[in-house]
């Protein structure tokens, strides 16, 4: 009996403490956002929103901002584009090699940043094709396909499929079923991809570290100012990156819920997103 | 848009000609084969019922007609056009699915307009077809409702407006009342009967249940493992059955086997006139036409008595170990050896074909 009731109370103190070992020191980068001290000094003194401050009138900070939403979004064009077609073609078509496709297209995203990054900027080079905003475009756009991929697959997986042949009896032909029937209802799914692949594209650094041009990418514009010692500044900005990606991982898993009602399934790619 | 692209709509019906004609239809899926055979024709404006229990291939037959699946071979025909060449969306032909499929994403009225939009009917027009639809279906007051927010009853009969608003040559209707309670169910029988009639569209309704297909249907075409049994009249098929399978499948039924010998059929110790040639027979006996008294075609002892409301069906074994069920008015009292008479003429020949699994069995796979 009291072994049975000291068990969990042991559990739980291992859980309290893996939690604070996930989440300690991101609470240290925000408290430290605000420390009017600098990086230094502990506890940290003078509360100020003065990094935030300084943080609005740092330009190239900015431009390296911009060019990670550009980055993102071109990604995710390129990933919803080339994944919804491939969740299509795994959900309905019968072609010779299917298991192993299925398989196959998760692969980017297991595989380490530094084997897809290195792989692109070989292919790159080898087609002499300059190094800019847009190869980077091209990596994240390619290995996040998978993401696509695999939510998509899974809303289709839930899809009636007598409602499109519902559609095709009311005399709507194959392609006025797929725009009026089966993309509507793949809506949850496809903007839960779209939030996922954007979140994981903004964040993303060791495949852009490879395919970087001259225009920096704000985790590559932060990770060279670390170079240079850590500011409070570069605080405050992760501040700000880890509250808009909590928002877009919150929303994307409210919306898997609902789509697919199998949080579980979910698991895996928040942990690929917090890696 | 559909009425324009068949060249054949504006033909006036010839009543000579069916709507619809299946010639030969096969189909197996890989090496099994599901239909065999199969050819039937349906007249403009009959309600024919497809009954068969599960696995009998009657799903795969309307499949088939609304072009979800393509025959093996054989051929469709519908008002001298080749039909089964043509995709779903070319086919004047709308279903009720058996689960409804309505649109989730689109509400009551947006469902019911879905094939007048994609035939781009003018604005106005749908708009009132639409609304005459719902107001038969009796949901005008839901036509904004999304689908999840109706019950059972109503999506059915949105189902029902969302195929009959495009006006179709023939509607297929597969098992649409399966999930409805009992009471609701016969309710839908009577309604769906009175509005076939209404619309004078040719209905093909899909069904396991017997019942179902006696109240409504103008023919019943009864199928047994992917072979087209018997098609007739109700009536018809349940007085006059041509096979075993058909008389046990629809109704309850005696089979006696025996054989005839000078117009004299001698089943066991039942003998009754039989005007067949002389050889072995097998014949169905109704229990409602098996009456107590004299003179006895046999004597039986009585084994046990069910009562079902307004009758009783008696199980009785004659001398030589028959049993057989005899339904009859409610009595009190039956003591000692019983004797029982028929007419000869309600003693059915029928060819012999496997018999229907027992029916508990027979629900399990519905």
């Amino acid at each position: 009996m009291n072994a049975n009731l000291r068990r969990p109370r042991a559990l739980s103190l291992h859980a309290i403490l893996v939690f604070a070992f996930l989440y300690f020191p991101i609470a240290i980068l925000i408290l430290y956002s605000f420390n009017g001290a600098g990086v230094g000094g502990f506890p940290p003194r003078n509360l100020t929103f003065n990094w935030y401050r300084i943080l609005l009138s740092d330009g190239p900070l900015w431009d390296s901002v911009l060019n990670s939403l550009l980055v993102a979004a071109a990604s995710m064009g390129i990933a919803l584009a080339l994944g919804i077609p491939a969740a299509l073609a795994l959900d309905r078509a019968d072609f010779p090699g299917k298991a192993v496709f299925r398989h196959l297209v998760l692969l980017p995203l297991i595989l380490p940043g530094i084997i897809t990054g290195l792989s692109l900027l070989m292919l790159f080079r080898e087609t002499g094709v300059k190094l800019s905003l847009l190869t980077i475009i091209l990596g994240h756009g390619t290995a996040l396909i998978s993401v696509a991929t695999t939510e998509v697959f899974a809303g289709l997986q839930k899809l009636e499929r007598a409602q499109e042949e519902a559609s095709l009896d009311l005399g709507a032909n194959y392609w006025q079923t797929f725009w009026r029937i089966t993309l509507p209802n793949l809506k949850l799914p496809i903007i839960g991809a779209a939030l996922l692949i954007f979140t994981l594209s903004m964040d993303e650094i060791a495949v852009s570290f490879f395919l970087i041009g001259r225009d920096n990418t704000l985790p590559l514009e932060i990770w060279g100012r670390m170079r240079r010692g850590i500011t409070p500044e570069i605080n405050a900005i992760s501040t700000i990156i880890f509250l808009f990606s909590l928002l877009a991982i919150v929303l994307w898993y409210r919306l898997r819920t609902q789509a697919v009602g199998t949080p579980e399934i979910g698991a895996e790619w928040i942990q690929t997103a917090e890696r | 848009m559909r009425m324009t692209n068949v060249p054949h709509a504006a033909v006036p019906i010839d009543k000579d000609t069916p709507l619809l004609s299946v010639r030969n239809l096969a189909k197996s899926f890989g090496k099994n084969p599901v239909l065999r055979d199969i050819s039937l024709e349906v007249a403009e404006g009959e309600f024919l019922t497809i009954l068969g229990e599960s696995g009998s291939g009657k799903t795969t037959l309307l499949r088939i007609l609304a072009g979800f699946e393509s025959p093996t071979s054989g051929e469709l025909w519908m008002g001298g056009e080749r039909l089964d060449l043509l995709p779903p969306y070319r086919r004047r032909i709308n279903t009720v699915f058996q689960n409804y499929a309505l649109f989730p994403h689109l509400t009551v009225a947006e469902n019911v307009a879905y094939g007048l939009r994609i035939a781009k009917l003018p604005q106005p027009e749908i708009q009132s077809r639409v609304q005459a639809a719902l107001a038969m279906a009796k949901m005008s007051a839901h036509a904004l409702a999304k689908p999840s927010r109706i019950s059972g009853g109503q999506q059915q009969r949105v189902a029902l407006a969302r195929a009959l608003v495009n006006r179709p040559r023939l509607l297929l209707l597969d098992e649409p009342l399966s999930a409805l309670d009992a009471n609701l169910r016969r309710q839908m029988q009577i309604e769906l009967k009175s509005l076939q009639r209404e619309v004078g569209i040719t209905f093909i309704f899909v069904t396991h249940d017997q019942e179902e297909a006696m109240v409504m249907s103008d023919r019943i075409a009864l199928l047994r493992s992917g072979e087209l049994e018997q098609i007739a009249p109700p009536r018809e098929i349940y007085t006059r059955p041509t096979t075993s399978y058909a008389a046990q499948f629809i109704g309850r039924t005696n089979l006696l086997r025996g054989e005839v010998r000078g117009g004299i059929a001698l089943c066991g110790a039942i003998r009754f006139p039989a005007p067949l040639p002389d050889g072995p027979a097998l014949f169905s006996l109704r229990p409602e036409n098996i009456r107590l008294g004299t003179p006895a075609q046999f004597t039986a002892r009585l084994l046990d008595r069910v009562f079902h409301g307004s009758s009783e069906l008696l199980r009785v074994e004659c001398s030589d170990g028959q049993v057989l069920t005899v339904s009859t008015a409610l009595r009190e009292e039956y003591a000692g050896d019983l004797q029982f008479k028929f007419s000869p003429a309600d003693a059915v020949p029928v060819r012999e074909t496997t018999a229907a699994p027992p029916a508990n069995s027979r629900q399990e796979h519905a």
